[in-house]
């Protein structure tokens, strides 16, 4: 190797660490390792699943009964915010391939006043009401009926899953105060914008976890 | 390197098509779609059904639009593919024992027994 061909490709901006040929392909193999931890996502919430739908299965007229206890407004409400929260980090995003500050910072902001309104709702008013209705096992829950050992099982559920997803928003909204302020600062160029993809990714995950635990949670409890 | 920049009414085709199929699953929850008898013992609940399907096809648009999988390179979507085929092992093999296995009723509570009644003549201890 000549001295020419060693120190050819060793400018390149401060972003690009040395170990990638170009912006592509780190920004792919960002991109995967971020994949990766979504399937670890996957995998997470997906074991809470299957348990949710053993106990359905085996419990299925008390989580029918517990379904029903559950307001759908509520759900149905922070369904859309949720899906308009994706839909603004979508456009925070594109933003940032385009390399335009301003719409990161103004798209960002959206989206993290969509996230703050969605844990609002939930914690403000829907908690609040499950605690008013003794819906909140351990916390005075009382339901009669045959089947209320299940109703508190289904209560457990909708408590730890909604719970969980809860925490990913809170975690996510600190995630985007950071890019927030790294925008401010001018960090972000439509070539090196791979914090605010990955942000994304995991924002549009959350999303669809909450896709999955609307109808599981709300929906399905025989409303007709 | 920007990558796939996609066009703002795309965007807005598919939010507004998020928002539509979740008015869509809330409407379809209050009809009583009935129950498909599968063998003697199960019944499949078309209502879940339903909800399911609508939100696999939100969670497909999502994925491929939002999160870019349309335009991804092979191996990505691979490694989501293979996300999403263990969760269809885990699923498919808890469910598969929970049906298949009998599950017996909780037995009552153990008791005990009533000490026996005390015999009349005490044995004698055997000495050697």
């Amino acid at each position: 190797m000549t001295e020419a061909a060693a120190t050819q490709g060793t400018e390149h901006p401060a972003y690009l660490a040395h170990q990638f040929a170009d912006e592509a392909q780190q920004f792919e193999a960002a991109s995967l390792g971020m994949w990766v931890f979504l399937v670890t996502e996957v995998a997470f919430f997906g074991a809470l699943f299957a348990c949710y739908t053993i106990y359905r299965h085996l419990y299925f007229a008390g989580f029918e009964a517990g379904s029903r206890l559950l307001d759908w407004r509520f759900g149905a409400t922070n369904t859309a915010v949720l899906i308009g929260s994706s839909f603004t980090m979508a456009m925070a995003v594109r933003a940032g391939q385009l390399g335009r500050r301003k719409g990161i910072i103004g798209w960002l902001t959206v989206t993290m006043i969509l996230a703050v309104l969605f844990l609002f709702f939930k914690f403000n008013f829907e908690w609040a009401h499950d605690y008013h209705e003794r819906l909140i096992p351990g916390f005075g829950f009382s339901h009669p009926g045959v089947h209320s050992p299940a109703v508190q099982l289904f209560f457990c559920f909708y408590f730890f899953m909604t719970g969980l997803h809860a925490m990913h928003i809170i975690v996510g909204l600190g995630i985007m105060a950071v890019l927030l302020w790294m925008a401010m600062r001018g960090k972000f160029d439509s070539g090196h914008f791979t914090a605010i993809e990955n942000t994304g990714l995991y924002w549009h995950f959350v999303d669809i976890v909450w896709i999955f635990l609307f109808p599981l949670l709300y929906l399905v409890g025989g409303r007709y | 390197m920007t990558g796939h920049v996609v066009p703002v009414r795309v965007y807005l085709a598919v939010f507004v098509s998020l928002l539509a199929l979740t008015a869509l699953t809330t409407w379809v929850a209050f009809l009583d779609l009935g129950t498909i008898q599968i063998g003697e013992a199960h019944k499949l609940d078309l209502n879940t059904v339903a909800a399911l399907v609508i939100a696999a096809i939100k969670t497909s648009l999502v994925g491929l639009f939002f999160m870019h999988l349309r335009f991804a390179n092979r191996f990505t979507r691979l490694v989501v593919l293979a996300g999403f085929f263990w969760l269809a092992l885990l699923m498919s093999f808890t469910l598969g024992d929970v049906n298949t296995r009998h599950w017996d009723a909780i037995p009552a509570p153990w008791t005990a027994p009533a000490p026996p009644a005390a015999p009349a003549t005490a044995p004698a201890p055997a000495v050697p």
